[in-house]
This record gives C-alpha cells, structure tokens and sequence, in this order.
C-alpha cells in the first residue's frame, strides 16, 4: 500500500508548525486556494535539498513528497522566517559536507548516497539543537522539521497508526472510535 | 469565519514598548497578578463600576504565536519551561529538603498566569475535604464548608465553561447541570470500563474546563492534542479571557510590572501601595483603596515576606508567622503498561474518565478484585484516579526522539506507540509546618531581591496513600492482562503544579493569615486569592475552588468599596 501525501497533509503539517494558518481554528482540509507563493528566503535549491531529504527521511511508500514538501517548506518560509534562515544555513551545511566527501551538492546524490552522508556526519546521533552545532542545526532544522511535517500529518499519522496525530486539529471524533481493521 | 474567535482574532493591544506603566490616580482596587484568581476579581469589580488596576509580572503573550508555541512544545529539543519563557534570573529559587521541587515547570507568569499552561481539569473539593482535622485528625479545618462554596462552584463553572456530567455518584450535591455537556468517553476509556466494571470500581466523565462546543465566544476543542502545555484553538481555558473582559469593562491591566513590596500606614492597619518595576527600570508606587494579593502559592507568601517593615519584621500579615508555611501540592501517582491491542492514546489531550471512588474512602476496597488496606496502614489521604488518553510516547515524539529515519523509524514509531494504557493518580498531601516557602537571601532575582526556597519533603501518610493508588491501578492493570512497563511510586512521585497552604485560611489570627473571607487578619485593605489560603487541599486540581473563592472575595472587596 502507498500512501500519497496530499494538500490535506501539507496544510495540516503547515498548521502544527505555525504556518499560513496560523489560529484558524478548524482548517478544513479540502479547503482550496492558497498558492503559497511563499517568501523568497528559501531559494528552488533549498526547497530541492529538503526534497532530496524527504526522499530518505521518510518511509519509501510514501509518495508525492515533493509537493508536500514544498507547500510545508513555502508555508514555513512565509510565516516563521528567522525558521527559514536556520534551513537555509543548515542546507548550505550540508552541500559544504557533501561537495567535501562526494564533490557533488546532496541533492544530486543517489538516495543511497544521501542517506550515507547523514550517517557519516553522525546526524543519526546527533541531538536537534536550534543553536548548536552545525550537525545539530541540521538535525533541528531539517530532519527533525520534515519528520515533524510527516508524523503531525493525517498520513504520516496514519503510517504509525494515528490519523490525527498532535499537532494536527482533526477534530474529536478519532478518539473514540476503535480500531478500523 | 462566524464569531467563534479563536486566540489569534483577538484585538491587538498595544505593543509592549509603547504600554503606558504609570500608576493610576485613584484605583479603588490594585490586583497583584493576572492568573485566574486575579483576573476573575478584576473582572468582577470592574463590571460593578469600581476602578481597577491589575499589575503583572510576567508578559502579555500574542495570541498570534500560539501555533508556533505549539510547534515548539511537539519538538524534544524544547523543554516545557521554555514554552512560555519560564526561567533565568527572572524566575530563580531554591529548592530545599528531601525532594526538590520544580518550580519553573509548575507556574507561568503572564497575563493568564499559569493557566496558560495548565491541563484544564476542573473538579469541586468534596464536601469532606473541609474538616480533614475533624475526621481524620491530621491538617487543619477549612474556616467554610462546601455549602458555603456552593453556589460560587457553579458562577465559576459558568465563568470557566466548564464540560461535564452529573454522572459521578461521589461528587457532592450540585444544583445546576455543568454549562455544557461532557466530552464523550475515549476508546481507551471503553478498555478501563470492562477491567473496572469486573473489579467493582465505578467511573464517570471528567470535568474539563475546555469547550465541548462553542462557548463565551471560544471555538470547540478541535483535537490539536497539545493542550498541555499550549491550546493554539482557545478551546481550553485560560485566564486571559478574564483579562480580557475586566478591561473591556474599563480595568487597567499592566504587564511586565513585578511588584517589589507592599507599603503599609502607620498604623500597620492598612496597605497603603504596592511598588513596582517597570521594564525600562523605573519603580513606581500603585496606591488603592483595596489590595488583593494574587500572584500564586509561591510568589505571594514571597511578596508578604519581602514586604517586611520595622514594625513587620516577619513579614507583612504575618503576625501568626504561618506565611509561607504548610506548603502543600497533589502527588502524582501512575502506573502504565501495554496490552496485546490497540489503545488509541494521544488523539486528544486530555481525559474523558476518571474515578473518585477511592476519594473519600481510600481504604476500603471492592468485593471482586481490589483488596482492602491493611489495617495497620488504612490512615490514609483522598486518592483521584485518572485514565489516561495520552498514555505512552506520542508518535511525533517518538519520531523526533528515535534518531533514525525511514522505513526503520517508521516501524519502531508503530512499535513504540499503539498499546499503552496508563491509570493516573492524584494524591492528597497531609500539609506540615515544616514544608515551607522562605526567603534565600543569598540567592537574588534580576530585581535584586532574595528568590523563594522553596522546603518540600512528604510524610509517611502521603507516602502511603501514593502505595495505596499504586495498588489500585496494578490491579486494574492486572485485569487487564497488562505488562506493567514503569510505576511512579513514593520514591519517584513528583508534584501536580498545584501550590496551597502558604498563607492559609482560619479563624484564629495566631494560626492562619486570612479570614474566612480571605482578608489578612492583620491588615484591613489585605485580600489574597489563590490556593494559597487552601488548609487542605484534598486531591481535586485546585483551580475551580480557587476561582470559586475569588468570586466569592471579589464580593467581600466589594462590599467595602
Ligand atoms: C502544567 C500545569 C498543569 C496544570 N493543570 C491543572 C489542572 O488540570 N487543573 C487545575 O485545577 N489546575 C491545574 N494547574 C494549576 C493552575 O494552573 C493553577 O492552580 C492556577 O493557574 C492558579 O491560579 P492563580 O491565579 O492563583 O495563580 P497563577 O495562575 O500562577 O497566576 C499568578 C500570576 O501572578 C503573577 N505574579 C507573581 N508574582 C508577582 C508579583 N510580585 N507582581 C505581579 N505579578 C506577580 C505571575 O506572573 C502570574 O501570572 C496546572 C498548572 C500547571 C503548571
Ligand atoms: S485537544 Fe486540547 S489543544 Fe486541542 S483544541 Fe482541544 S483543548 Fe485545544
């Protein structure tokens, strides 16, 4: 079974962190509209490095990352600016490292390489601290926000056996229904 | 959007550089702290006409940030104090005695108070925790009687809107039905009713101070889950929507102005103003008519001990030297573990089913399945279970902590999270003398003044009834089959966030601060709202009997204006 990230998704992840939706008390998920041309702080190679992230971070059926990635990446850049200079600090990190050990920017590494790469600079232990070291930025401001946009969505709950994960506003029938299958 | 407002729509004041923080000319009322208890008597006599002025330490937080505290709050790499900027010189203290004691984790300062943080349950003190000395000879009277409180438990849960039932059969008698409906029980809650019904325990719904529908122009819970530490809808309760209403009914409310000592006259009869620092370093005196003291269980004893005067060398109204004294807190108590199914844990925040059978009669146990307490140990405080509906790490915080990534951290995140069930408890604290806020003097805040030591130990009847909870729930979780995977007991049980006994309630002047009215015996303008003026506690979280008792001083403060 895949399972496809939606709008839904994207909206839903854009309101556990702050984003575009800010206060809105339901967001109703098949709401339309809303282009999020976002802020320019984030240029299309950050916005394709955290792609090329996604694409390890998250489990392989996952599908339609990229779109999701970039609405939650548009939304996050618009809404929490100082936010969105700690990606683009921890994405140039990370080329720096990569054209180091595999002369090439990460997003062009194979999905294998990346996920090589992460190990190697140990941001598989590393801890996520907002002003830490710079594999620690990294941590917090790229995996631990993508894992964050997945795990309070409806389908990144879903994958784990939540379809209304915190963060996400999915309304008060879930927690009393029993389990679906 | 209709007129549902949500934090975020509320008016914008004035941006806190620009906030005029000079006193006012003639205050009939000056209110120190703007948590519940402060804001529902500010509240009160502003909209009786009188002239208010409301001076709080702490921020007035945006509404407008909420979302973002909330993403925070999801992250691990951000403790719970930092999510409304507890902390620092600001916040600083002592902890003394056996157990040290968290404070910075148990309080907010803020327009709001700690009410911003706080879990929202909401539940009145039964009709014994009254006269625990009469019955059970340990603690002090209460000064009332529930009867007394009665008629203010139901404006606070007016006030409040509070969601809940009339189907607890150990809950003392109410007149009116809550003012909405109780949140329906969780799946969870389903699993809890089959082991309790077999044991003979019953359960009944949980009053929450959180909007089971749209109410006083707050939006319904919508399931953010996160209501501890941060409600980004305005579902749950807080204190600044009684902030809000004292100043649209014409109240001043100050922010950022901790106040420093209270003055008094001559005579020592009378406060005659209370001083304060502004942010840009000013100090500046308030003078009213009437004072009332309502900055929390800690910082108002503190605020008492600080205003010491040559003719208070102890302190200000506290000629019975009980300021600060009998400090007491609910203890937790919990057991968890897993079944071989599904749980359903963290789709919301909070709890839908609790029980108080073993509140007033901790003792005495149940004819199929819970044993009686032994006799040589049946002297024993109020025990309020709990049933969890976040039991076990949530799946976002798994994710964030696990390290890994993938496919990997995918199963361990299905592994981690799906079968937990925790029973909760809480636990009445017997108050003693000798647990204590005092003055560290060697220690001073950013206003150069000596921080709370805070003196914090648990005797052995409080240690008991933690074992006897603890007994309760492994049965339970017994009947369930469970693997009881951790257990705080005695050893490990840390405090609710519910600081009371400080400057406690009594009639006689040499053994307690306030009077029945919560009137400092020593000074005639004096009032104090909070849970400090708590003799006892009970184990019901505090903040419906502290919202009950404001509106019930705020009538007293009244009556003298
Ligand atoms: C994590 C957590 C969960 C909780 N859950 C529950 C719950 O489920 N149910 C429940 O009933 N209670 C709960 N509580 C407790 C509840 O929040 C408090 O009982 C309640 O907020 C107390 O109200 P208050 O107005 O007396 O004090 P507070 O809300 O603490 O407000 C006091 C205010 O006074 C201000 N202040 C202090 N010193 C000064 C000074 N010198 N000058 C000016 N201002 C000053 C402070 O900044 C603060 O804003 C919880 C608390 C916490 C922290
Ligand atoms: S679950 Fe809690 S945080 Fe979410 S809307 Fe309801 S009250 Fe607020």
């Amino acid at each position: 079974m895949t399972h496809e990230l939606t709008r839904r998704d994207a909206i839903a992840a854009l309101s556990a962190v702050g984003a575009s939706l800010a206060g809105c008390a339901a967001p109703s998920a098949d709401d339309d509209g809303q282009s999020a041309d976002g802020d320019q702080s984030l240029s299309d190679h950050d916005r394709g490095t955290l792609s090329a992230a996604a694409e390890v971070l998250y489990p392989d059926d996952v599908t339609a990352v990229e779109s999701f990635v970039e609405r939650y990446i548009d939304g996050r850049a618009t809404d929490r600016p100082e936010h969105a200079a700690g990606i683009a600090d921890a994405v140039e990190y990370l080329d720096e490292y990569c054209q180091a050990w595999y002369e090439a920017d990460f997003a062009a590494l194979s999905v294998d390489e990346r996920d090589e790469a992460l190990r190697r600079m140990s941001a598989d232990e590393a801890d996520s601290v907002p002003d830490g070291s710079d594999v620690e930025r990294l941590r917090y401001y790229v995996i631990n926000d993508l894992l964050l946009a997945l795990y309070a969505s409806p389908t990144g709950g879903q994958l784990v056996g939540i379809e209304n994960p915190p963060g996400h506003p999915g309304g008060l029938a879930s927690y009393q229904r029993g389990p679906q299958s | 959007m209709s007129d549902i407002r949500t934090p975020s729509d509320r008016v914008d004041r004035t941006p806190s550089d620009r906030v005029d923080r000079t006193p006012s000319d003639s205050a009939d009322v000056c209110v120190i702290g703007a948590g519940p208890a402060g804001a529902l008597i500010a509240h009160r006599l502003a909209a009786a006409g009188h002239d208010v002025v409301v001076l709080e330490a702490g921020p007035r937080f945006d509404p407008e940030d909420r979302i973002e505290q909330m993403d925070d709050a999801l992250r691990p790499a951000h403790g719970r104090p930092d999510i409304w900027e507890m902390g620092g010189n600001r916040d600083a203290f002592t902890s003394s005695g056996d157990r040290q004691y968290p404070l910075n984790h148990a309080r907010v300062k803020g327009i709001g108070g700690s009410t911003l943080h706080w879990q929202g349950m909401v539940m009145r003190l039964h009709e014994r925790d009254f006269g625990v000395a009469s019955r059970e000879g340990v603690g002090a009277d209460w000064p009332i009687e529930y009867d007394d409180l009665r008629p203010y438990y139901a404006a606070a849960e007016d006030a409040l809107g509070v969601a809940g039932a009339s189907d607890n059969p150990f809950e003392p008698p109410r007149e009116t039905p809550h003012p909405m409906p109780a949140f329906e029980p969780s799946y969870s809650d389903s699993i809890f009713a089959e082991a309790c019904e077999t044991l003979g325990i019953t359960t009944h719904s949980v009053p929450n101070a959180r909007n089971a529908e749209p109410y006083d122009d707050r939006s319904a819970c919508v399931g953010y889950g996160t209501c501890q530490p941060v409600c980004p809808s305005g579902a749950k309760y807080d204190a600044t929507s009684h902030v809000e209403k004292a100043e649209d009914a014409g109240a001043r409310v100050i922010d950022q102005v901790p106040v420093q000592r209270l003055e008094h006259d001559d005579s020592g009869e009378a406060v005659t103003a209370a001083v304060y620092a502004t942010p840009d370093g000013e100090t500046h005196r308030q003078e009213a008519r009437e004072f009332v003291i309502a900055a929390g269980g800690v910082e108002t004893p503190r605020l008492l001990l600080l205003s010491e005067s040559p003719q208070y060398p102890d302190g200000l109204a506290n000629s019975s030297g009980a300021v600060g004294r009998y400090f007491h807190e609910h203890l937790f108590a919990g057991t968890g573990g897993v079944i071989d199914r599904e749980t359903r844990q963290h789709h919301v925040g909070f709890n839908t089913t609790e029980s108080h059978q073993f509140y007033d009669d901790p003792a005495t146990g149940t004819e199929s399945g819970v044993p009686s307490a032994d006799a040589e140990a049946d002297d024993l405080g109020a025990i309020k279970l709990e049933f969890f509906n976040y039991a076990g790490p949530s799946p976002v915080d798994a994710a964030l902590s696990d390290g890994g990534w993938g496919e990997d951290l995918r199963e361990r995140v299905a592994d981690t999270y799906g079968n937990h069930l925790t029973v909760g408890a809480l636990v009445e604290q017997t108050p003693r003398r000798e647990n204590r806020v005092t003055l560290d003097r060697s220690t001073t805040d950013d206003h150069g003044n000596p921080v709370p030591e805070i003196h914090w130990e648990i005797d052995d009847r409080t240690r008991r009834t933690i074992e006897r909870a603890n007994e309760i729930q492994e049965a339970i979780l017994a009947d369930l089959d469970a693997e009881i995977t951790w257990q705080v007991g005695p050893t490990e049980t840390g405090p609710a966030a519910h600081h009371m006994g400080t400057t406690r309630m009594g009639t006689e002047p040499g053994e307690s601060v306030v009077d029945d009215r919560a009137r400092t015996h020593d000074l005639r303008n004096c009032w104090i709202a909070g849970s400090s003026v708590f003799p006892t506690g009970g184990a019901m979280n505090p903040t419906l009997t502290i919202a009950a008792l404001a509106l019930r001083t705020a009538e007293h403060v009244e009556r003298r204006l």
